[in-house]
């Protein structure tokens, strides 16, 4: 029986990977995501895990690595954050235009300038559109589980897409948190092996990345977004199945307290849990408040996100980037736009916080969601509210 | 093997691995270079193509002209897929899930996605050792986008982005020394070639594969659109780079210079240069500090190789010191 224990969330997530077997890993250090690669290099060291730790020399470098480790057939993983996965930007697509199953964590940070090495989404929102299944987690635990989920999905040859586990930068990678790490045999029944349908192999020539002149080239992206679009449904069967082998359930969005919920406020990542303590606190004040926590940001969980609010008056949405000069926080204006066309929605009240490791109290939290319903009532002059700014 | 010349083109494999079809211009000296290293490769070959004019001439979809496995992902980042490759191989041989034979990784990129975009994942996978094959494909410009400047465009030549005007010669630098470069690397091989030197070339190729670790192959690929040249000098062209000493051919194995082409009576550089456009506004002034920075370079060529020879012999007799020693 897998045993609970305290240790590191960036130690326990390079563990999960340890237990996938992967075979490649190449990864270029970067703060706050050092510790993964750093422990995962360990392992490979040791001899625990049988893999190739590819020491590359950039970003760039390592998801192009990654290109070929996965093209070749490999279990391949990588880790990265803020200017690293700027600087990956244009490998991103060719991931997933490629179908290549690589697995990557994202420990989630702020861009430059001014240099920030803390964290936020900013990095998150700049590759929204790269074609990548991206699932946030918000503890050590979900961190573990969706690092394992997050091959079996990639690799599925129904889906056959890249995937990014987002975890917040120092606010969970630097955290040392009670987890229960699965057992080997367990994950190895759960995850079969990697079997990619055309791998680069003598014994069957295949031509990889044939450039696509304006007659095909629609299509080809057309056939890639339906492709991400069908992956949610195998998504949801793969954390089903997760929770019939470890007890542990996922879902696309998730609810605290939110059912008959007047007020919702929607969070993302490892700030969810402190929005978590002030809707409690808020309950105790007598506000009808509750929760709802984006987990899948893509492919978007549509039908999911207008159930969860079709019944609040008011929704709060904390975005932790900036889209500079647009309409407000990136994940606020999204929902705004998912919930357009419904006849009964929510009033929305952007906020944007907790920018380059700024941290959000739950006293702040409980602020920005009775802000939130005066705005709802009252209206604002503003696109979106920054929250915390001292000017 | 220049020597067995009707002999020896009779063992050159049949097998077209480049195969014809493709759209490359007519005269083209980089798809002549690939087809020919093609003929070097064995089947257990993998290729890594960078963008430029050998992938976009022979991958259209949903067309191919590779018999081989082949991938093209970006410019930049060939060597650094080829590390993934070579590593996904090793690694899944040992563990049994990969191909049971040996296989060879090869990436292939022109000047541009070599020496300039490339050279830093280029200089990161050479560095870390891994068990592949670069070959360069120089036709000295970004002749796929339209004839730009490259840090390998030879100083003079006008291009669409060193045009050559009142106040410019054209390419304002001299021709960077990519070899080199592979060499400061410590790696285990390093050559150059041109495919108007079919069997040197092929030569070449064959025992860069041999090698385990990284090798680097600079091949002079004459492009008649990009230099303004008629396409049917191409051979000649090539033949003339090498006869002027504007593209010494040798080889560089375990850091010692062997030269593999001598040319003590250097024909002018003139010779090459009357033939193409692109030098076409050289001065008598410019030909001579071309002639003479030509003739310094390949003096300090010959130098290296005859050290080169030198510490060869004194291994050979230390080698042959040891020999006594140990009888």
């Amino acid at each position: 029986m897998a045993k609970r224990k305290g240790i590191e969330v960036s130690i326990a997530l390079s563990d999960a990977v340890k237990l996938t077997n992967a075979d490649v890993i190449a990864a270029y250090p970067i703060t706050p995501q050092t510790h993964i690669v750093e422990h995962l290099a360990e392992l490979v060291a040791n001899g625990e895990l049988d893999a190739a730790f590819i020491p590359v020399e950039s970003e760039h470098s390592a998801m192009s690595a990654c290109l070929g480790s996965s093209a070749t057939g490999a279990r391949t993983f990588t880790a990265t954050a803020g200017q690293g996965l700027e600087l990956m930007h244009e490998v991103l697509y060719v991931a997933s235009s490629m179908r290549l199953p690589i697995v990557m964590a994202v420990a989630n940070r702020a861009l430059s300038g001014p240099l920030s090495v803390w964290g936020d989404h900013s990095d998150v929102m700049a590759v929204r559109d790269t074609g990548w299944i991206q699932i946030f987690v918000e503890n050590g635990q979900e961190a573990i589980d969706h690092t394992i989920c997050a091959f079996r999905i990639a690799e599925d040859n129904r889906v056959l897409l890249p995937v990014m586990v987002h975890l917040d930068g120092f606010h969970l990678t630097h955290m040392i948190e009670p987890v229960t790490l699965p057992e080997e045999e367990d994950v190895s029944r759960f995850l079969p092996p990697n079997r990619y349908p055309l791998p680069l192999d003598p014994v069957k020539p295949v031509a990889m990345g044939d450039f696509a002149p304006p007659v095909i080239y629609t299509e080809a992206k057309w056939a890639q977004e339906i492709n991400l679009r069908n992956s949610k449904s195998i998504i949801l069967e793969v954390w089903r199945e997760f929770e019939k082998a470890f007890g542990r359930k996922y879902l696309p969005v998730e609810h605290y307290r939110s059912e008959d919920a007047k007020t919702l406020i929607m969070t993302m990542g490892s700030f969810s849990e402190t929005a978590s303590l002030a809707v409690d606190s808020l309950r105790q004040k007598g506000e009808s408040v509750g929760q709802i926590k984006l987990r899948l940001w893509r492919p978007f969980p549509f039908k999911e996100l207008r159930d969860a609010v079709k019944n609040a008056d008011t929704l709060v949405i904390l975005d932790r980037a900036l889209s500079y000069g647009g309409p407000g926080g990136p994940v606020c204006t999204e929902i705004r736009a998912a919930l357009y066309n419904e006849a009964k929605k929510p009033k929305i009240v952007s906020f944007v916080g907790g920018m380059g490791g700024r941290d959000i109290s739950v006293a702040g939290f409980e602020q920005i969601i009775t802000q939130g319903m005066e705005i709802a009532r009252k209206g604002s002059p503003n696109e979106y509210e920054i929250f915390g700014v001292r000017e | 093997m220049e020597k067995y010349t009707v002999y020896a083109p009779r063992l050159i494999p049949k097998k077209e691995k480049f195969a014809p079809g493709h759209r490359a211009c007519i005269g083209c000296g980089e798809a002549l270079a690939v087809r020919l290293a093609c003929k070097a490769f064995n089947e257990n070959t993998v290729v890594v193509n960078a963008t430029g004019c050998m992938e976009i001439v022979a991958s259209q979809l949903p067309y191919t002209s590779w018999r081989l496995p082949w991938i093209h992902t970006l410019f930049e980042n060939t060597a650094a897929v080829a590390s993934g490759v070579e590593a996904a191989l090793k690694v899944m041989k040992r563990k049994g899930t990969g191909p049971k034979a040996a296989v060879k990784v090869i990436a292939i990129a022109g000047d541009g996605g070599t020496s300039d975009i490339g050279l830093q994942a280029l200089s990161g996978a050479l560095e870390r050792g891994h068990n592949f094959l670069y070959i360069c494909f120089d036709n000295e410009a970004y002749m796929n986008t339209g004839i730009q400047r490259s840090s390998a465009t030879p100083f003079g030549a006008a291009t669409t982005t060193s045009p050559a005007g009142k106040a410019s010669i054209g390419q304002f630098s001299w021709k960077k020394n990519m070899p080199a470069i592979a060499v400061a690397h410590d790696i285990p091989y390093v050559a150059t070639a041109c495919p108007s030197y079919p069997f040197d070339m092929m030569n070449k190729v064959a025992k860069a594969i041999a090698v385990n670790g990284p090798a680097y192959l600079h091949v002079l690929s004459v492009c008649p659109t990009g230099w303004r040249c008629p396409g049917d000098i191409t051979v000649r062209l090539g033949r003339l780079a090498v006869e002027t000493g504007i593209f010494p051919l040798y080889e560089v194995e375990n850091g010692e210079y062997k030269m593999s082409v001598e040319t003590p009576h250097q024909r002018p550089v003139q010779d090459y240069f009357k033939l193409q456009g692109r030098f076409r506004h050289l001065s008598e002034a410019d030909v001579i500090l071309i002639q003479e920075r030509v003739k310094r370079e390949y003096e300090k060529l010959v130098e290296k190789a005859k050290n080169g020879r030198k510490s060869e012999r004194a291994k050979t007799e230390s080698r042959a010191n040891t020999d006594q020693v140990s009888a």
